[in-house]
Formats: structure tokens, sequence, C-alpha cells
């Protein structure tokens, strides 16, 4: 028995892409089905993680008074480190602890979960445990709805958004994301451990409400990537997140470098007398503005994951809230096209424009050469090491030696590990020039 | 250690790694390979690759992989460059892994 189903829209995920996109829609009085093949929103997502919520502020005001929030971030650590050193960049501000925030721990089947019911609660209608199987499309080629997996029931609409993250297979099958290429991705494998509020409170100096964030490079071997570590209410996040071809050709299992991130004397105490309540693995489109597809196609969008969203500025992972803020403007194209009677790709176009005068696009465009430095073998291999001698060196006493003068230290240090100081001149301008 | 012993935060095997995953094992297998054609593959890049462990190597140079336990990550697909050797589906609605801390 096979029943089709019509309605204004279709929204294939119910990420944080495909929620927002439904929310857009259902808030314009369209009506909009969400297609989702885990059990509840989140079943299937795996992050860091961080939100930053800020992205929220127009489409749920108050966001923050109502969000299933697991500790607001108001430190950050960026960690660099050696498998016998570390220099820990250590900020904190109190004013990322108050309204409107800057970033939250939250967990995915929670936050998932509550953005998704924002959209239902304005009445999309979300179907779970449904894997949209592929696209239908009439004669011309014009996508006009997609099968499911229920009974074989196709849901037929003149618009379909896929927010199906990375492996959007959807993409894919309309000619808009080509063959997976392994060099744009990254692999996340995290473990989550639990521990009480009070003990993390205490090791990481922190009130009941906050939470800690840190982001470490020189983790992972051979490997270009890095390592993360967040505080939950009651668990801590840590992982690394490592590219995919070059993981394939080391041979290194991926749960190796966690066990040696885990084990590391900086992150080792912090850890201690955790029990291991999650192994998670998840991967991430990486190649950032410069492989992203083109975005519409006839009666078709994609947002988020999908569309090689996350900006991945090297370490810094952000990928709900562009996620959020494509579906977002997703939604509101879709409706916008309903509205003058044309879902032709050229009907959509107004989507990429938006993402072009938005956070999204800009950011991307902007930061567009960040991966390859962060990920350069002298940032990954060379400069942890580098950076950790310095500290070492200038730390150390030597009396009653004199001390080394701070030119020839570095460039002893520079020297032992393989660096020109010219490079890292070069490289440091580089950096400013990005993300300055 | 026994096995009544509250699972270690450090030092942990693979099988304990595993046992804190929540899966949903369906009747479809999502994914298969085809072994005759690994057997003529010279990475076996999807082997150390896959967060899961699910490709295990055969004496004959083939593969020998189970479905059940799978993350629906998308890395073998990926790494691996063999045409045929994989066809990768996701697992029917609500079925397969179920993350409650992602
Ligand atoms: C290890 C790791 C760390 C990260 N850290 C951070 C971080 O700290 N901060 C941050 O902002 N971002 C982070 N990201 C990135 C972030 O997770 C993603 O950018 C974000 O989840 C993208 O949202 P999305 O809605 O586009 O896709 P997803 O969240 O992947 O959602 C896609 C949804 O579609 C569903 N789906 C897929 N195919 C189908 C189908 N055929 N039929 C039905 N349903 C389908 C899936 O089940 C899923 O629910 C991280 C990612 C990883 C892997
Ligand atoms: S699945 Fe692919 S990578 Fe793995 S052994 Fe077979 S051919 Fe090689
Ligand atoms: S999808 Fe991921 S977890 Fe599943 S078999 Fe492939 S690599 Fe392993």
């Amino acid at each position: 028995m096979t029943d089709h189903i019509t309605c204004d829209a279709i929204v294939v995920g119910a990420g944080p892409a495909g929620a927002s996109a439904a929310l857009a829609l259902a808030r314009a009085g369209r009506s909009v089905i969400m297609v989702e093949r885990g059990q509840f929103p989140g079943a299937k997502n795996v992050y860091g993680g961080v939100v930053y919520g800020r992205v929220l502020d127009d489409m749920v005001p108050g966001w923050w008074e109502e969000v299933p929030v697991e500790r607001w971030v108001v430190r950050r650590s960026t960690v660099m480190m050696t498998p016998t050193q570390s220099v820990s960049v250590d900020f904190r501000t109190q004013a990322w602890g108050e309204a409107p925030y800057n970033g939250m721990t939250t967990l995915r089947c929670h936050f998932d979960a509550w953005l998704a019911e924002k959209a239902t609660g304005a009445g999309a209608r979300l179907l779970t445990s449904t894997t949209a199987t592929g696209l239908v499309r009439d004669a011309s080629g014009r996508v006009t709805g997609v099968r499911t997996d229920r009974d074989g029931a196709e849901l037929h609409a003149p618009v379909v958004i896929a927010c199906d993250g990375v492996n959007s297979f959807l993409a894919k099958e309309a000619g808009l994301l080509p063959r997976a290429e392994a060099s744009h991705h990254t692999l996340g494998v995290k473990e989550v451990h639990h521990l009480p509020p009070s003990v993390i409170e205490e090791r990481f100096g922190l009130a009941s409400d906050e939470g800690v964030d840190m982001e470490i490079l020189g983790c992972t071997r051979a490997i270009p990537g890095g390592g993360f570590l967040y505080t939950n209410t009651d668990s801590i996040s840590v992982g690394v997140v490592v590219s995919l071809p070059q993981l394939a050709a080391s041979g290194v299992r991926p749960e190796a470098l966690i066990s040696d991130l885990t084990a590391h004397p900086t992150i080792a105490p912090l850890l201690r007398g955790s029990t291991l309540r999650e192994y998670s693995a998840h991967l991430i489109p990486e190649g950032g503005y410069d492989t992203m597809p083109p975005l519409a196609a006839d009666g078709l969008l994609i947002a988020g994951d999908a569309a090689a969203m996350t900006l991945a500025a090297g370490l810094w992972l952000e990928g709900v809230n562009f996620a959020i803020g494509s579906g977002w403007a997703a939604g509101q194209a879709a409706d916008r096209a309903l509205v003058a009677g044309d879902t032709s790709a050229r009907g959509l176009a107004s989507y990429r424009a938006d993402l072009e005068s938005n956070f999204v696009l800009t950011d991307h465009k902007r930061l567009r050469k960040a991966p390859s430095l962060v990920l350069s073998d002298r940032v990954q291999q060379r400069y942890p090491g580098l950076i950790c001698d310095l500290a070492e060196g200038m730390f150390t006493v030597t009396n009653p030696t004199p001390k080394a003068g701070g030119l020839s230290m570095t460039r002893r240090a520079a020297a032992k590990h393989g660096v020109k100081l010219h490079q890292l001149a070069a490289d440091t301008l580089r950096g400013l020039r990005i993300f300055g | 250690m026994s096995a009544t012993e509250p699972r270690r935060w450090q030092g942990i095997s693979f099988d304990e790694r595993m046992a804190t995953v929540d899966f949903r094992v369906g009747q479809r297998a999502h994914i298969t390979v085809d072994a005759d054609v690994c057997r003529s593959c010279t990475t076996k890049a999807c082997v150390s690759a896959c967060p899961a462990n699910l490709f295990a190597p055969t004496a004959d140079g083939g593969i020998l992989f189970n479905y059940e336990q799978c993350f629906e990550c998308g890395t073998c697909y990926m790494v691996c460059n063999s045409e045929g050797a994989l066809t990768w589906t996701y697992p029917d609605g609500g079925f397969g892994v179920v993350f409650h801390n992602g």
C-alpha cells in the first residue's frame, strides 16, 4: 500500500539545518514535512561540541531561556602539545556567562530535538524513523519529491530542501555534489566520560553553569588534525578530528589517537576517575568555500553540511550555527519562490544571494585559506614542538649557566624543528591576514 | 580485571568502547563488501580507518564485514578506491546506531 502525500515543501533531515528550514517555512504558513531517518532528531548526529547560539536571535527570541544547554563556555583554551610538553593560551571572560552568551555545550540528542520541536510547534510535520531513499523527478529532471522507505511512500512538493548532512546522497543524486572526495573530509572520533558536576567545576575552575572549551594542536601524531575537550554538565567530551586520506594512509586506528590524548600528562588529570559513557564517530566536510557545490537545482535547495558549510578554520569548528543560518535562509528562499510560483533553480536563486550577504558565505570567503594553513605541515608537525621548546627554554632556570637570549633561543628551537625564521614570519603574517 | 568492574576511562579496550554504543540492528545489511574485489586491493584502507573496526582481513586476502555495529559515518566508502567493492546505504528508518551523547 503506498500513499503519496503532497505538501508545499519537503525537508530531508531534522538536524540544525533541516529544523531551521522547516521552521522558516512553517512560520510562513507553508505545509512542510521533515523526514528524519533517526528514531528522534539527533540520534544520528555527533559533534564536538559547542553551539554558538546568537544565530538564533531572530528565529527564537530569548532562546537562551529555553535551550537545553549543558554549560555556558566562559573559558577557551588553545593548547599546543608534544608527547611530554604543552603550552596553553587560556582565555576567560565572564561576559560569555551572561545573556546573550557566546558558546554553549549541549548534546545533539537534546539540542536537535529542541530545535525540531520549534518547527513542529510552528506547524511543521516530522516523520522520524523514515529514510529518504531517493529523489522523485519529472521528465525534465526537475525534483518533485522524495521516495521514502515507509512502505515505499513518496512525498511530493514543488520544492525539496536537502539537509541530509555530510554524506548527502540527495545532493549527489541531483548532481550538485560531486563524488565524495576523501581529501575534503575529516573524521571526528569522540569519547564522552562521566564525572560528577562538582568534580568538573573544581578541576576546571568553573561555577555551576560555566564551561570550558579546549582545542588542541599536536596530538594527532603525523596525521593532520587536532583534538578537542569540552565540559558538559556531568560529562566531558574528548576526541580528535583528523584528515581522512592521511588517517587511512597512516594505518593508525582512530581510537588510538583518543587514547594518546586521554593519556597525555596535561589531559589525563582532567579525566582521572571518569567512566566512559559513549564512543562515537562522524565525518566533517572541511573543504570550505572552494569546495562548496551549487546550492540550487530545479525544485531543490541544499543547506548545512550537505552543502559543505561547516566552517573549519582549522581548529575551531563551527558547523551548527552555519547549518542553522543556511537552513533558515533556504526555508525563506523556498517560501519566496512558492509565492512567486517559480521553484526552478532561477526562482530559488535568492538563497545564494542571501548567504552571500549574511555571515554564512561572508565568513566562508574570508576564511577560505584557513584550512590549508592550519593543516599545513609546519603548523601541524613543527610549530607545537617549537613553541613548547621555546617556552621550556624561557621558563627553565639554568644557573649557574647564564640565560640564553630570546633570539638565539628562537633560532635554536627553529633549527631543531626544521623551521626557517623567515617561514615563521611569513606564516605569522599569513595567519594574521586570514584570521585578523 | 573482572567484568563487573565499572568501565574505566583509560586503557579502554576496543570492545569496551563499542559496548557503550546503542545499536538497533536492522534485518538488512545496509553496507555490503565484495571480498573478491578486496582481494586485489593493496591499501586495505578501510581496515584501519573504520572507527568501528568492522573490516577484518581474512587469510586469503579478502575482507570479512559485519554491518551490525556501524556508525553510518561514511569513512569506508570515502577511503576505498576500488570501484564496486562496497555498496553503501543508510539503514532502514529507525534502525542502526542511536547516539545519546552526540
Ligand atoms: C567531531 C565533530 C565535531 C564538531 N564540532 C562542532 C562544534 O563544536 N561546533 C559546531 O558548531 N559544529 C561542530 N561540528 C559540525 C556540526 O556537527 C555540523 O556542521 C552540523 O551538525 C551540520 O548540521 P546539518 O543539519 O547540516 O547536518 P546533520 O547535523 O548531519 O543533520 C543531518 C540530518 O539528516 C538526517 N538524514 C541524513 N540522510 C537522511 C535521509 N536520507 N533520510 C532521512 N534523514 C536523513 C540525519 O539523520 C541527520 O539528523 C562538528 C562535527 C564533528 C563531526
Ligand atoms: S573495501 Fe575497499 S579499501 Fe577496503 S579492502 Fe575492500 S577494496 Fe580495499
Ligand atoms: S560507515 Fe563508518 S562505521 Fe560503518 S563500516 Fe563504514 S567506516 Fe565503519
